[in-house]
């Protein structure tokens, strides 16, 4: 068993993922920081603190769940808001199934609830198609559990660094600002033919119209304005979309 | 939670915690959580390479131009500079090296100035 994880912790595409990630983790990190602090600030216990970090690792779906828990709001109404915060994850996925469906069901458990919005877009970002073979199917798993070692570690370490200081981080600071910066980063880095500018263009922009939304439904809608225009567009002969440089299949 | 009860831990906010932990689990294994065979349409397929970067762009243009539900309507804000700081470094190095590490970095460093010291 432990020869088994030990071979995965040397492959070379696991140590790729986990540099890639590593490029983005501080900005996720003091995100992560801000979340811990919020936690308790919202009146939940060390305890409950901790096991919310730890269980649910979804840092948009705990921000959005920490006042209605600190209000009691009925417990459907917490979780169905988290669900639909979470329907960006719905969609990533439809996008991941082919790459998992050859592993056994508890596997896709494991590696599914990992796979949060920075896995999963490294990943897409660096293969574009599932592996055919049992050796790039392994490469393809490497490099996932890579960079969701790395992503799950530094998320935790912060949250839980933020639960421990909770009463010496200003939150006036902002230091979660960090975290957009983040995925700004990353979000540059997949603008890589006009038709993804294009559909970051559109989703950018119906997520600010349609903020008023309820349960952070705005984003779900934008992905979905985005990927029918774009869709549309790419009929067009004129703006036929060259293949996505920089990965491999 | 009644603020007598402030940062004590109780059954109901556990069993919360519990369930949204299943929220996180079912919505990020929604379509591989049957192993019935079964495929996307192809132009759901073709659809999905925009998705990524339609659902960052998503999250993260509010987080910049809006405070509290309404668009702002100041120049006067740290988030803006950082946001355009941080993007023009990624663009000016090409997207090559730590270029995402950069772009957190620049943006931070025009952010936290405006932010903590000028209150934009």
């Amino acid at each position: 068993m432990t020869a088994r994880w030990l071979a995965w912790w040397r492959h070379p595409e696991f140590r790729l993922g986990l540099r890639e990630m590593a490029a983005v983790s501080p900005g996720l990190a003091a995100w992560g920081l801000m979340t811990g602090v919020a936690m308790v600030k919202s009146g939940m216990s060390p305890v409950e603190a901790v096991a919310m970090s730890l269980l649910v690792f979804a840092g948009s779906s705990q921000l959005a769940a920490i006042p209605l828990i600190a209000a009691g709001a009925p417990v459907w109404v917490i979780w169905a808001t988290a669900f639909c915060v979470n329907l960006r994850f719905v969609v990533f996925s439809a996008h991941m199934r082919p790459f998992f469906m050859h592993l056994p069901l508890r596997w896709r458990l494991f590696n599914g609830y990992l796979t949060a919005d920075l896995s999963y877009v490294m990943f897409t970002k660096r293969f574009h198609h599932p592996a055919t073979d049992a050796t790039g199917q392994r490469n393809q798993l490497a490099y996932l559990g890579g960079g969701s070692l790395f992503n799950w570690s530094s998320w935790q370490a912060a949250s839980l660094l933020g639960i421990a200081l909770t009463h010496s981080i200003p939150t006036e600071w902002g230091l979660g600002f960090a975290g957009i910066l983040a995925l700004l980063g990353v979000g540059c880095s997949l603008a890589s033919t006009t038709l993804r500018r294009v559909s970051a263009g559109v989703a950018a922009m119906a997520a600010v119209a349609a903020f008023a939304l309820p349960f952070k439904l705005n984003i779900v809608v934008a992905i979905a304005a985005a990927v029918a225009l774009c869709l549309m567009l790419e009929q067009l002969p004129s703006v036929r979309s060259t293949p996505p440089k920089g990965g491999s299949s | 939670m009644s603020p007598m009860a402030m940062n004590l831990t109780d059954a109901w906010t556990l069993g919360v915690i519990v369930g949204l932990a299943s929220v996180t689990l079912v919505t990020r294994c929604f379509f591989f959580l049957s192993s019935q065979p079964w495929q996307l349409p192809h132009w759901a397929q073709r659809g999905l390479q925009y998705a990524p970067i339609a659902a960052l762009s998503a999250v993260v243009l509010p987080e910049v131009v809006m405070t509290q539900g309404q668009l702002i309507t100041t120049w006067m804000d740290a988030r803006v500079f950082a946001t355009v700081a941080g993007a023009a470094y990624f663009f000016a190095r090409k997207g090559q090296g730590q270029a995402v590490l950069g772009t957190i970095v620049t943006g931070m460093v025009v952010y936290l100035p405006l932010h903590i010291g000028l209150g934009w």
